[in-house]
């Protein structure tokens, strides 16, 4: 059921009720989401609620408008990327994503410390030796000589973590699947455990952690090759 | 609605311009010396009285130090960062300025805000419009460059509200020129704007759709345009100069403007022909130099080549290849330079569109969102403007460090919800500042503004749980909300803005300006109404001389009696309204009496009267006596 954001007699732009996003949208808190139903909504919406589109509306509901927007467009930018939403429903669901947490941030910046990142162990071996040959490359580029050959390895390596970083991707998309299930049979009346529903949670987290260490790993290297 | 107009501003780095929509179309309106543009030069006359515009360019020749142009570039800007800009413009600086604080400059032996100066600027094209239109104007639409950060945004809205202009909206100046372009071409398609004025550049790619302009991507350079190009050719010359006579001219005002003026013509002249002379006379010396377009184009490449990394970054941010722009619509006096053209052609590999006049588009594209605002015509019931945010909103954490928390080119209105706490027991204020920018540090980053979250009711350490609300409007500039959610207390939020104007400050510079532009406006229509009171009254007066009074009924003539007694009365006030209710009743009362001089006037005509006999002027082609007084 959509958020209610307009009165239905008089279509005046009612103000913002505390709504998740996909309950902005109308839509229940399934993973898999057509993507271009939403831009079509999106549009529609933003069409209604924009302040440009109520200017000429009293203070309140001129307020109201700028509220819904902004409500509007960061639920759209949340929802149409598949990893934001993914993060975002089980933020929702009370998981604190380790690299998203402030609080870890804060603390890692004012100890100093790099923030803990847990290494995928199937990557332990291959993120040491990458590492090992950036401090080269690194040192190599210092001096003003860089070799091509090491150039080229990690050029490749890079690409392979990109394509890890794709069908990570598409795990992440079956895992979707077995969630939206768990959605559905609750919404058909049949009985859903927390523990079933921490398993899916637990598995996405982990997946979601994996890929972020590795999206940043190729930041990281893409930063070094370019400089 | 005529006494609900909006009008769309373009307040330029070089020239300024107002617009409005008419009928279908925008249209540009001129100044009483009929032309388009308003330089944006302000300068103090002897009586140390403001001048804009064209007037005032010769002020920056004879009298410099009380002249200033490019004031844009000081928008929204503290001393620290206009090092560069004061190697090459004449600012002069007041001398106890501050980092942080906003900047004041001298003209003569005054000094002034750059928002005062743009409120200069933008009153005389709030007056060009009033007398255009014949009726006030006080709403308009501003536009801005897109990559403007916040402090320069809520510059150029102080300077608004200073010029009495109530500001509906800042557009982004790339997006109201896709606005212009689209209302003209009404397709479906990706656009790119590569707009290089006289001080900005901007590059935004924008998706339009069923009157849906939204914008994807954006990005560009707030310290490069045209004068850039001035200052290197003016440069080249002061070398040649001290070269052939041992002077060193650089500190020289008068030449250096001179020299300005004369390369600003010489590179409009090298758009179009293969070659040009540079001939001054100057203070004991004559200045002679060849510029070829080829040197020209040598010279002038570092400078444009410094658009690529935007238009690479704005790709990129997008996600599009340069194959997947249909359309890339040139804006600005800038890019009318051939190598500007060829570089933007390589770049999006596609001829640019050109059909727009670089120098108007944007001011159009001001008036189609200003119809937009007051609730559009038929031309523009279906367009909608989804912009973004340029820069990346972040708050600074422990270790110097940004935190962002509103991401570059996030559709705008856009917010984004942070959780504070306190440290001490009993803190009863939190401090918060805020930057703009892509860097990791703090002190790489712009910043914003300090908030000082105060009011915090007292309790122990850590258990103030403070919901702060950051939303970036339809404007592009910050808002702060704070709320402390154990005891639902609003927050008192006082902002410190960096390199701005407090509220307090611009409603006192409000009240100065104000008092007199809205004086002058209404001193004129006193003066109209009070001229027109004097026309019928003088008319009534020989009305009752005629013999046509007699024929009028008792009841008739005390009405009349009344209410010229009122028009009397009220027109030895101010209020030119009353004047003027006055003036229509006393003119509904008289139609009779009117209609029957008329008439009396033609039979006596008939009867071989003259007409001054007849006591009617000169005669039936004379205005009606009781008519409403022709004033232009």
């Amino acid at each position: 059921m959509r958020a209610v954001h307009f009165c239905e007699a008089c279509g005046k732009v009612q103000p913002p009720a505390p709504a998740d996003y996909f309950t902005f949208f109308g839509l229940p808190r399934k993973l898999n989401l057509d993507v271009a139903a939403l831009e079509k909504d999106f549009y529609v919406l933003s069409r209604k609620l924009h302040p440009d589109v109520n200017a000429r509306t009293g203070g309140q509901e001129q307020e109201w408008s700028l509220q819904q927007t902004s409500l509007l467009n960061d639920a759209h930018r949340t929802l149409k990327d598949p990893i934001k939403r993914t993060q975002y429903l089980l933020q929702l669901e009370g998981v604190e994503l380790e690299e998203q947490s402030k609080s870890a941030t804060e603390q890692a910046r004012s100890t100093g410390q790099i923030k803990k990142q847990i290494v995928p162990p199937d990557l332990l071996e291959e993120v040491f030796e990458l590492n090992m040959q950036l401090e080269e490359l690194r040192a190599q580029k210092k001096m003003g000589e860089d070799d091509p050959a090491l150039i080229e390895e990690i050029g490749r390596q890079k690409l392979e973590l990109e394509e890890k970083q794709e069908s990570l991707l598409r795990e992440l998309r079956d895992l979707w699947k077995v969630w939206d299930g768990l959605i559905q049979r609750a919404a058909n009346g049949q009985p859903v455990s927390e523990e079933e529903r921490k398993q899916e949670r637990d598995k996405m987290v982990d997946l979601l952690n994996r890929r972020n260490y590795i999206r940043n790993l190729v930041r990281d290297v893409s930063e070094v090759l370019e400089n | 609605m005529a006494t609900d107009r909006i009008v769309g501003i373009d307040l330029g780095t070089t020239n300024s311009l107002v617009a409005f929509m008419q009928g279908e179309s925008p249209v540009v309106i001129p100044g009483d010396d009929g032309s388009n543009l308003v330089p944006s030069v302000v300068a103090l006359d002897s009586n140390n009285q403001p001048v804009v515009g064209n007037a005032a360019r010769n002020s920056l020749i004879d009298a410099p130090e009380r002249a200033v142009y490019s004031i844009k570039r000081l928008m929204g800007r503290g001393v620290e960062d206009i090092q560069e800009e004061l190697k090459f413009f004449p600012f002069r600086l007041a001398e106890d300025l501050q980092a942080g604080e906003v900047l004041r400059i001298k003209l003569g032996d005054k000094t002034f805000t750059p928002p005062e100066i743009s409120a200069l600027i933008l009153r005389q094209l709030k007056r060009n419009a009033e007398r255009f239109f014949g009726a006030q104007v006080t709403k308009a639409v501003i536009t801005v460059p897109a990559y403007f950060n916040d402090a320069q945004r809520q510059a150029t809205k102080d300077a608004g509200r200073i010029a009495g202009l109530e500001v509906l909206r800042l557009v982004n100046e790339p997006t109201a020129a896709s606005l212009a372009y689209g209302l003209d071409k009404k397709q479906n398609g990706i656009v790119a704007v590569y707009d290089l004025g006289g001080g900005t550049f901007d590059i935004s790619i924008l998706k339009l759709h069923d009157g849906i302009f939204e914008v994807i991507a954006t990005n560009g350079d707030t310290h490069l345009g045209g004068d850039d190009i001035d200052n290197l050719l003016i440069t080249i010359a002061l070398d040649d100069l001290k070269g052939d006579t041992g002077f060193d001219l650089r500190q020289n005002a008068e030449a250096i403007q001179v020299i300005r003026k004369a390369v600003i013509e010489a590179k409009i002249t090298l758009s179009t022909e293969p070659q040009t002379a540079l001939d001054l006379e100057l203070p004991g010396h004559r200045y002679q130099r060849i510029i070829t377009r080829e040197w020209f184009e040598k010279l002038i490449q570092p400078i444009i080549d410094r658009t690529v990394g935007p238009c690479k970054q704005a790709l990129k941010d997008a996600g599009l290849k340069p194959e997947q722009i249909d359309e890339v619509v040139l804006v600005g006096g800038s890019t009318r330079i051939p190598k500007v053209r060829t570089l933007v052609k390589e770049l999006f590999h596609r001829e640019p569109h050109t059909s727009l006049n670089p120098d108007e588009v944007v001011a159009l594209g001001a008036a189609v969102q200003a119809n937009i605002l007051g609730g559009g015509s038929e031309a523009t019931e279906n367009m909608l403007l989804l912009d973004v945010t340029p820069l990346s909103l972040g708050i600074e954490v422990a270790g110097g460090v940004t935190d962002k928390i509103i991401l570059r080119n996030s559709t705008i209105p856009a917010s984004s919800t942070q959780f504070y706490t306190t440290q001490v027991d009993g803190q009863a204020n939190v401090a918060i500042h805020v930057l703009q920018g892509e860097r990791e540090l703090a002190k790489d980053c712009r910043s914003l503004a300090r908030f000082d979250l105060k009011g915090i009711p007292p309790m122990a350490a850590g258990m103030a749980r403070i919901e702060v609300k950051f939303l970036i409007d339809a404007n592009g500039i910050l808002n702060v909300s704070a709320r402390e959610q154990r005891s639902g207390k609003e927050a008192e939020i006082q902002v410190q803005p960096s390199y701005g104007l407090t509220d307090e400050q611009v409603e006192g510079m409000i009240l100065d300006s104000f008092d007199s532009a809205e004086e002058d406006f209404r001193q004129r229509q006193v003066i109209e109404a009070r001229n027109e009171a004097s026309t019928i009254l003088a008319a009534l007066d020989k009305g009752k001389k005629s013999p046509a009074w007699g024929h009028l009924t008792t009841d008739e003539k005390k009405k009349i009696a009344k209410m010229e007694k009122a028009l009397i009365s009220v027109k030895s006030e101010e209020d030119y309204q009353a004047i003027r209710k006055a003036i229509d009743a006393l003119n509904q009362g008289t139609t009779r009496l009117a209609e029957l001089m008329m008439d009396s006037a033609v039979s006596t005509a008939l009867k071989g009267k003259t007409m001054d006999e007849a006591d009617m002027g000169e005669g039936p082609t004379a205005p009606h006596p009781m008519a409403k007084a022709e004033f232009e």
